[in-house]
């Protein structure tokens, strides 16, 4: 079967494409690579990259320990600030941050790699299973987690080796959250996330329960008489609607649910691609979802956003990779109707746009691409249920600077509290940061009282 | 374009770059690739006294450290001097000599401590039409504790005697290689030259080891998990080599006797170096052993360049340059007033210069301005020290600047002196204190 067959097909490649098509991004740099990449590094002071960081890994220190032959010391700076630093590595948009601060770009136009680097000091570590954290004394607290994501699993981390005992609930059949189900094949081979989440659990104390949704299973309530306290890593679990006649054509998906359905695929040859696809959105999802269409065989990928490639939330690197895969990026374009035939998609109308006095507007000018498949990637949202009177602000929790919620004993972090970044590296920092918090509030409250002599 | 033949004692090639003695001379064809590749000149690889030649070890002779990048810097070996047959060095010699008449070719000999052992050598050498001949005083390791080599070296009664002898038994010009394994290089250059010599040539190696191998505990290069010293050459040495160098070059004993410059030289750059410092020529071996024979068309071209650029037309032009400005510490202007400027454009914000300057110096180096990470000199704290210029990864983002005389040194809240004066006459100096008292 090949490419130009119209319809929602799967199978379109042979095995072997498959099987290129969704290998290594980047490929792991072998020790060589790694010690010429570390020469490059200056060590700098204070340095730009580490303040780039939002888990503020000591970057100049971990590469400098590669570049003297110790990635196992390399790897424990890295996990002393993120615990989840193995897929940091392969996921961070490190153009936009360590990376794009490193001072080899002042004169040279050329960071370090930074990316790579911590890679090939955290993939050392985990092969051979080098663990650096040893539990504390038990403090008989529990604490109840509720997301198996970035932000649950280095909270839960932190809690572990503080002597607390963590209980994680999530609502999927596998612990990682977008880890597991949000990032494109390309990113995390080899069952990447499930081999970090088992690389977490090893410090033990923290059990994990899947299946279990909160507001359906369970409601906050339940976990504050369980537990000591609670850290809510819900993720978001909504995706926004497209409003738009003929959303319920077959054919349209949510992209998100492409893409999990993608990494839960072992061949890739079961998931089923249009001949046209069509992306809309102009964030990592959209360009995700675009880039592994492509890959799967279809004919033709265009990604629609309604805006200026200068507002898409998808970083540069992004969108040339995006490119260099094939993909068309048409900007200021935004969907009109699906256009269905036999209940099936045929074509989206899309109304041009531009923004006018501040704000986007379309022009009346439109225009139709013929496709078989649309992918919607036009933003997540944080789904409540469950959360009782906890507040919320522009449909996210409120969080103080120590992921503090507006309730006694809940903290939160990661994508469902409001001003975050919906990095995973920051969802990482959050989690972290919360469970020091956690820690610090119930150390205090445990406190003896000292005799006044 | 700059004249760069060079005559050296007597001794003609067309340029100044010469081989030195050591594995890249050890036989025609080697030496017939040098010379191919435009070398001006080699010192064939030591040759031995007739008889079984010496051996050498079978496992690694080199060793060696890196900077960035894994760049040669520093090497050392354990190999000996020639390990062929006498008559076969001197066979090749004479042919290589007959097909390459422009090129000076002078051989390196190292005999025991022993009159007869030169006088018997010494024609033989002559027959093959060299140019002159090196007596090897420098190798550290190996000969040495066979009474050759730097045990030779080290010892300046030794020197002026071998140096006589040559002398008597050949018309060849001597050279005589000397050891940096001594405190002062004066007394065997002295030495040599009280014994008649035509030039001398420095630095041999050094006497060294360039790493341990930490799972075994053997010093490198490791043969059978025991390692030995060796000479250290490469990069790395080419400062102690200019100071010896410029040591000889100023000393009034010793002043205008003919050096041929060696260590560490890579580019064309260090041979200028060496050569206004007092070096007649240069010899050349790490350099060529890292990126082969071919380095010498960069530093025949390079040399040639900057020559042009200044308007130096000869060698004559610019050896010995620098000499006069090599003094003693104690008369240096300590009215001259230097701060470091860095030039904000070029900076690229790495705060290498700040950390430097306020863990280990002066504190004179801002990290933030007005909030903004900013580096930028502080002259009321700056002494004018260099570190940061030495630290910078950009080249020419930091430079000193004298101050001229008249403007205010904020440091010190004194005004710049424009009169020379040194601590010979400085009023903190005891000595100078008693000689007014």
């Amino acid at each position: 079967m090949g490419t130009t067959e119209t319809g929602i097909l799967s199978g379109r490649l042979s095995p072997v494409e498959y099987e290129r098509n969704f290998s290594d991004l980047h490929p792991p740099l072998d020790e060589h690579e790694a010690l010429v990449a570390s020469d490059r590094c200056y060590f700098c002071y204070d340095a730009p990259c580490m303040t780039a960081c939002p888990t503020s890994i000591d970057i100049p220190l971990f590469i400098r320990q590669i570049s003297t032959g110790n990635p196992i010391g390399s790897a424990n700076t890295i996990f002393d600030q993120n615990i989840l630093g193995g897929m940091c590595a392969r996921v961070c948009p490190t153009e936009t941050l360590c990376e794009q601060a490193c001072v080899r770009n002042e004169a040279e136009h050329r960071p370090v790699e930074i990316g790579r680097l911590q890679r090939y000091a955290t993939d050392i570590a985990m092969r051979e299973n080098r663990q650096f954290y040893q539990r504390a004394e038990p403090t008989g607290k529990s604490i109840a987690v509720i997301g198996a994501g970035p932000a649950g699993l280095a909270c839960a981390h932190r809690l572990a080796v503080k002597g607390h005992d963590v209980v994680i609930y999530d609502a999927r059949e596998k612990a990682g959250g977008l880890n597991e189900y949000g990032i494109a094949t390309y990113k995390a081979v080899d069952d990447f996330a499930q081999a970090e989440v088992d690389y977490v659990l090893a410090i033990g104390g923290i059990e994990i329960r899947n299946n279990q949704m909160l507001g359906r299973d369970f409601s906050l309530n339940d976990m504050l008489a369980r537990h000591d306290a609670v850290f809510l890593g819900l993720g978001l679990a909504g995706v926004n609607a497209l409003r738009a006649e003929g959303e319920t054509a077959e054919g349209v998906e949510d992209a998100v649910d492409f893409i999990a359905a993608l990494r839960q695929s072992a061949t890739k040859a079961d998931i089923a691609i249009g001949r046209r696809v069509v992306v809309l959105g102009g964030g990592m999802t959209a360009v995700d979802a675009a880039v592994q269409a492509k890959l799967l065989g279809a004919e033709e990928v265009t990604i629609c956003y309604r805006r200026g490639k200068e507002h898409m939330n998808a970083s540069e690197f992004e969108q040339d990779l995006a490119a260099a895969k094939g993909v068309t990026i048409r900007h200021w374009l935004q969907p009109k109707r699906i256009i269905a035939r036999d209940g099936k998609v045929a074509g989206i109308e899309l109304d041009y746009t531009s923004i006018t006095d501040g704000r986007l507007t379309t022009t009346g000018e439109t225009g139709v691409l013929t496709a078989d498949h649309v992918l919607k990637a036009i933003g997540q949202t944080f789904e409540a249920d469950g959360l009782g009177i906890i507040t919320l602000q522009s449909g996210r929790i409120v969080v103080d600077g120590e992921g503090r919620t507006s309730l006694d004993r809940v903290w939160a972090g990661g994508d469902c509290v409001l001003g975050g970044e919906d990095l995973t590296v920051s969802a990482v920092a959050q989690g972290r940061d919360a469970a020091e918090s956690i820690n610090h509030v119930l150390a205090a409250a445990s406190q003896p009282a000292v005799a006044v002599a | 374009m700059a004249d760069l033949r060079n005559n050296f004692v007597g001794i003609k090639s067309p340029n100044p770059f010469w081989l030195a003695s050591a594995p890249p001379t050890d036989k025609a064809y080697n030496v017939e690739r040098a010379f191919k590749a435009g070398w001006g000149g080699v010192v064939w690889k030591t040759l031995g006294e007739e008889g079984p030649p010496v051996v050498n070890v079978n496992g690694p002779r080199y060793g060696a450290i890196w900077g960035a990048d894994r760049r040669l810097l520093g090497l050392n070996n354990i190999e000996l001097i020639t390990d062929r047959d006498l008559y076969t060095n001197l066979r090749e010699m004479k042919q290589v000599k007959m097909n390459w008449p422009d090129r000076a070719l002078i051989a390196s000999i190292m005999v025991p401590c022993e009159e007869n052992a030169w006088k018997s050598i010494l024609p033989l050498v002559e027959e093959t039409g060299a140019d002159g001949i090196e007596l090897n005083f420098g190798c550290p390791h190996g000969m040495s504790e066979r009474g050759m080599g730097a045990a030779v070296g080290q010892v300046p009664e030794y020197i002026e005697m071998v140096v006589r002898w040559c002398k008597q038994y050949t018309r060849m010009p001597v050279i005589t290689k000397l050891t940096p394994n001594i405190t002062d290089v004066r007394k065997p250059a002295r030495a040599a030259k009280s014994g008649g010599t035509d030039a001398v040539s420095l630095i041999n190696t050094i006497n060294s080891i360039t790493s341990v191998n930490l799972d075994t505990f053997s010093p490198e290069p490791s043969i059978d998990g025991k390692g030995s010293h060796g000479g250290y050459c490469g990069p790395a040495v080419k400062p102690i080599a200019l100071n010896m160098v410029a040591e000889i070059a100023r000393d009034p004993e010793t002043y205008g006797l003919p050096i041929s410059g060696i260590g560490g030289i890579t580019t064309w750059r260090d041979a200028a170096e060496f050569l206004v410092l007092g070096a007649g020529n240069v010899q050349v071996c790490t350099a060529a052993m890292t990126y082969g024979f071919k380095i010498v068309e960069e530093m025949i071209t390079g040399l040639s360049a900057w020559m042009d650029t200044k308007g130096h037309r000869t060698l004559d032009d610019i050896c010995g340059r620098a000499v006069p400005n090599v003094s003693d510490w104690q008369y240096l202007n300590l009215n001259y007033i230097a701060k470091a400027r860095i030039d904000q454009d070029s900076c690229i914000k790495c705060g290498r210069c700040h950390i430097a300057c306020e863990d280990t110096s002066h504190q004179a180096i801002t990290q933030y301005v007005d909030g903004k990470r900013h580096f930028e000199v502080m002259e009321d704290e700056c002494v004018g020290c260099n570190l940061c210029v030495n630290v910078c990864p950009v080249q020419d983002c930091i430079t000193m600047v004298g101050l001229e005389p008249g403007v205010l040194d904020e440091r010190t809240g004194k005004t710049v002196d424009p009169n020379y004066a040194n601590w010979t006459t400085h009023p903190n100096n005891p000595m100078a204190r008693q000689a007014a008292e």
